[in-house]
């Protein structure tokens, strides 16, 4: 036995090294006919660990206090070493991580991956994207910019509208009146601990649970029906590693390609990625006229403004906004199709999603812009863009609470024995 | 206690009602500043402008004098002719007026200058710099087109001269210039001549604005720079990627 066979034997007699290997890459039998949106698994983990590596590197010299942190950024971008760069790769992919994740969903949603038997690795999905809003959310208070601090203070008092209770809460969260330094120190744990853990706890659950029941693929059907009979092997599996790792690293050079464009020439996007406003430091005594959230809340911050207060209480429109993101959670069980891929699935659940996503979109536009934008309706006091938001807002709730009907009444396609293509 | 429950409920309908005013003067037309980030001479300019004429009232607190060399002027260049206050070219660019005796001059205190480019944007600060007007109603003596009722007065006046807003549009009331602009453009004139002639002040202000630009991050041109070299890796990186993934996947079948 050579040296490095030794000392392996001598590790897997005490850690499951090899076996752990195998079970997850070398052994993990991956369906072969992965296509374009399979890649955003791989670039989600990759994402992730890009922020992680960044931001411990902000962690080094950012300020958390109310003094200091918007001088402390800039100190950042000014004065450290690479500090610039290693800031604009922390601002694009905060962003980047929602684009890669928005498209993972998309991916789940189109070939129906969130169905039996990944029940749980969809919910492990989804406490992950409820976890990255947190941790998205807590971060943009870090700057300490004008919308840093009153977009803090928004989702804040979200909380504020909860009868009774609210308002305790609200001071609970906050640690003050208002946002203040109390607000900004504990923003900082949360952001740079609390949910990060959680996080990595969650991406290690959603995996093990994926390899525990095997991988969905464009056709939606489970490849482990059609084994090889002496080997086990699933028939259209292929080894994890080497095949899909060695493609997935053609998806993160494209993908890093598109991040470093971003990155080192468009690094605010626009004002989407870097909001114009977070420029100015904040002040708690001048409101900005128009305070809109990071793009990639904006469809729930428009559910939000669609939903008329009640009672003089905006609470109505929290209940909107949280659910509309807590229905996700009840898709496996509100999908009553015989098929999985959108393949082979009927045109009532094409339209259905079709109409769905169109929503999501021009729910996410409207909430960039003030509610005025548009113009009223007529001659009514009513508003374009909140009378659209409202129409919006029930297509994207319809679509999964129609859902039982429309997938169980669809004409369906047959499945195919074997995956194609 | 019942103070502190309507102060509560007020933060929360204020912080949770999104305003839907648009900050005075956001639809005036903005003129596109004609900038261009890499003309060394005109930042050099814009620089000179800015240290004789906003760094008296403004800092650039988060501006270090040696950042200058980035536009090629040399440290002792620097010393010389650009550092009124600071004595080490490490030093920021920061002003003696205290903050709270400018709130009570000017109504509000200068903001500091740093980012101010990323947070107005260069065509509102070229903008801006070009539609100051006389109005006696103001304390200042002062006015301005895109900020109106702004507490600056016109620093500038003496290259620009001084603009008056046209009779016909001023007695529209307080906020004809702002209501005019938004349709036809400004409608200023010029009442009296300044040193410079109406072009050469703008040319001015474009250098200025472009310092600012410049100001708003010095590590831009090194990061366009930069972003070109990753480019070119990646993308040898892409075929040798490439060409392993279809010689691993040739026996996939």
């Amino acid at each position: 036995m050579s040296k490095t066979a030794a000392l392996l034997q001598w590790i897997d007699d005490r850690f499951p090294l090899t076996s752990t290997w195998k079970a997850h890459l070398s052994e993990y039998y991956a369906p072969k006919n992965f296509n374009f949106w399979y890649y955003f698994g791989s670039l989600a983990l990759m994402v992730l660990v890009i922020q992680i590596l960044s931001g411990i590197f902000l962690t080094m010299h950012y300020k958390p206090d109310a003094n200091q942190a918007f001088g402390s950024v800039e100190y950042i971008m000014r004065d450290v070493p690479w500090g610039w760069l290693v800031r604009y790769i922390h601002s694009t992919g905060a962003s980047m991580f929602f684009v890669v994740v928005y498209l993972h969903m998309f991916r789940g949603l189109i070939y129906g991956s969130f169905r039996k038997p990944r029940e749980l690795t969809w919910i492990f999905g989804m406490l992950i994207y409820l976890c990255m809003m947190a941790e998205a959310f807590f971060g943009y208070l870090l700057p300490w910019g004008q919308m840093s601090y009153w977009g803090a203070q928004v989702i804040v008092n979200l909380f504020g509208a909860i009868p009774f209770v609210g308002p305790d809460i609200a001071i609970w969260i906050r640690g003050d009146y208002v946002v203040s330094d109390a607000t900004l120190n504990r923003f900082f744990a949360f952001h740079v601990i609390a949910i990060p853990l959680v996080l990595l706890g969650l991406v290690a659950a959603h995996i093990v649970a994926l390899h525990e029941v095997g991988s969905n693929n464009p056709d939606g059907i489970e490849i482990k029906k059609k084994k090889d009979p002496k080997t086990g092997i699933p028939l259209d599996g292929i080894p994890f590693h080497p095949y899909y790792t060695v493609k997935d690293i053609v998806g993160v050079v494209v993908f890093l390609m598109v991040f470093t464009v971003i990155v080192f020439f468009i690094p605010n996007m626009g004002g989407y990625f870097l909001e114009d406003n977070n420029f100015f430091p904040a002040d708690p005594m001048k409101t900005p006229p128009h305070i809109a959230p990071v793009w990639y809340f904006t469809p729930y911050y428009a559910m939000l403004r669609a939903v008329p207060a009640m009672f003089s209480s905006q609470f109505p429109g929290v209940i909107v906004m949280g659910a509309a993101v807590l229905i996700f959670f009840a898709l496996p069980w509100l999908d009553r199709g015989r098929v999985k891929s959108i393949r082979y699935r009927g045109p009532k659940f094409k339209v259905a999603i079709a109409a769905f996503v169109v929503s999501f979109f021009i729910l996410g536009w409207l909430g960039v812009n003030p509610t005025d934008f548009l113009g009223k309706v007529g001659s009514s006091d009513l508003e374009l863009a909140t009378l659209l938001a409202r129409v919006f807002t029930i297509i994207y709730f319809l679509f999964f609470l129609l859902m039982p009907w429309y997938t169980s009444s669809d004409r369906e396609k047959p499945e195919p024995e074997r995956v194609t293509g | 206690m019942k103070t502190m429950r309507t102060l509560r409920r007020l933060l929360a309908v204020v912080a949770l009602v999104p305003t839907f005013a648009f900050a005075a003067g956001e639809h005036v037309h903005l003129d596109q500043a004609p900038i261009n980030k890499t003309d060394i001479a005109s930042l050099q300019r814009g620089a000179k402008l800015f240290v004789n004429y906003c760094l008296t009232c403004h800092s650039a607190k988060f501006m270090r004098y040696n950042r200058l060399m980035d536009i090629g002027i040399s440290e002792q260049q620097i010393k010389d002719n650009l550092m009124f206050t600071a004595d080490k070219v490490g030093e920021h660019m920061t002003v003696a007026m205290d903050a709270k005796d400018a709130k009570q001059w000017f109504g509000a205190a200068p903001p500091d200058l740093s980012v101010i480019a990323r947070a107005r944007g260069a065509d509102w600060l070229y903008t801006y710099l070009r539609t100051f007007y006389r109005d006696d109603s103001r304390p200042t003596g002062w006015n301005n087109v895109v900020f109106p009722n702004v507490g600056m007065p016109h620093v500038l006046w003496e290259l620009q001269g001084q603009q008056e807003l046209e009779p016909a549009k001023a007695e529209e009331g307080e906020h004809g210039g702002e209501h005019a602009a938004a349709h036809e453009g400004p409608t200023l004139k010029l009442a009296e001549p300044g040193k410079l002639e109406p072009k050469e002040y703008d040319a001015a202000v474009a250098d200025l604005v472009n310092y600012l630009v410049f100001q708003a991050e010095p590590a831009r041109a090194k990061r366009v720079q930069i972003g070109i070299l990753t480019l070119l890796f990646l993308g040898v990186l892409l075929v040798f990627a490439y060409a392993l993934k279809k010689e691993y996947w040739k026996d996939v079948h």
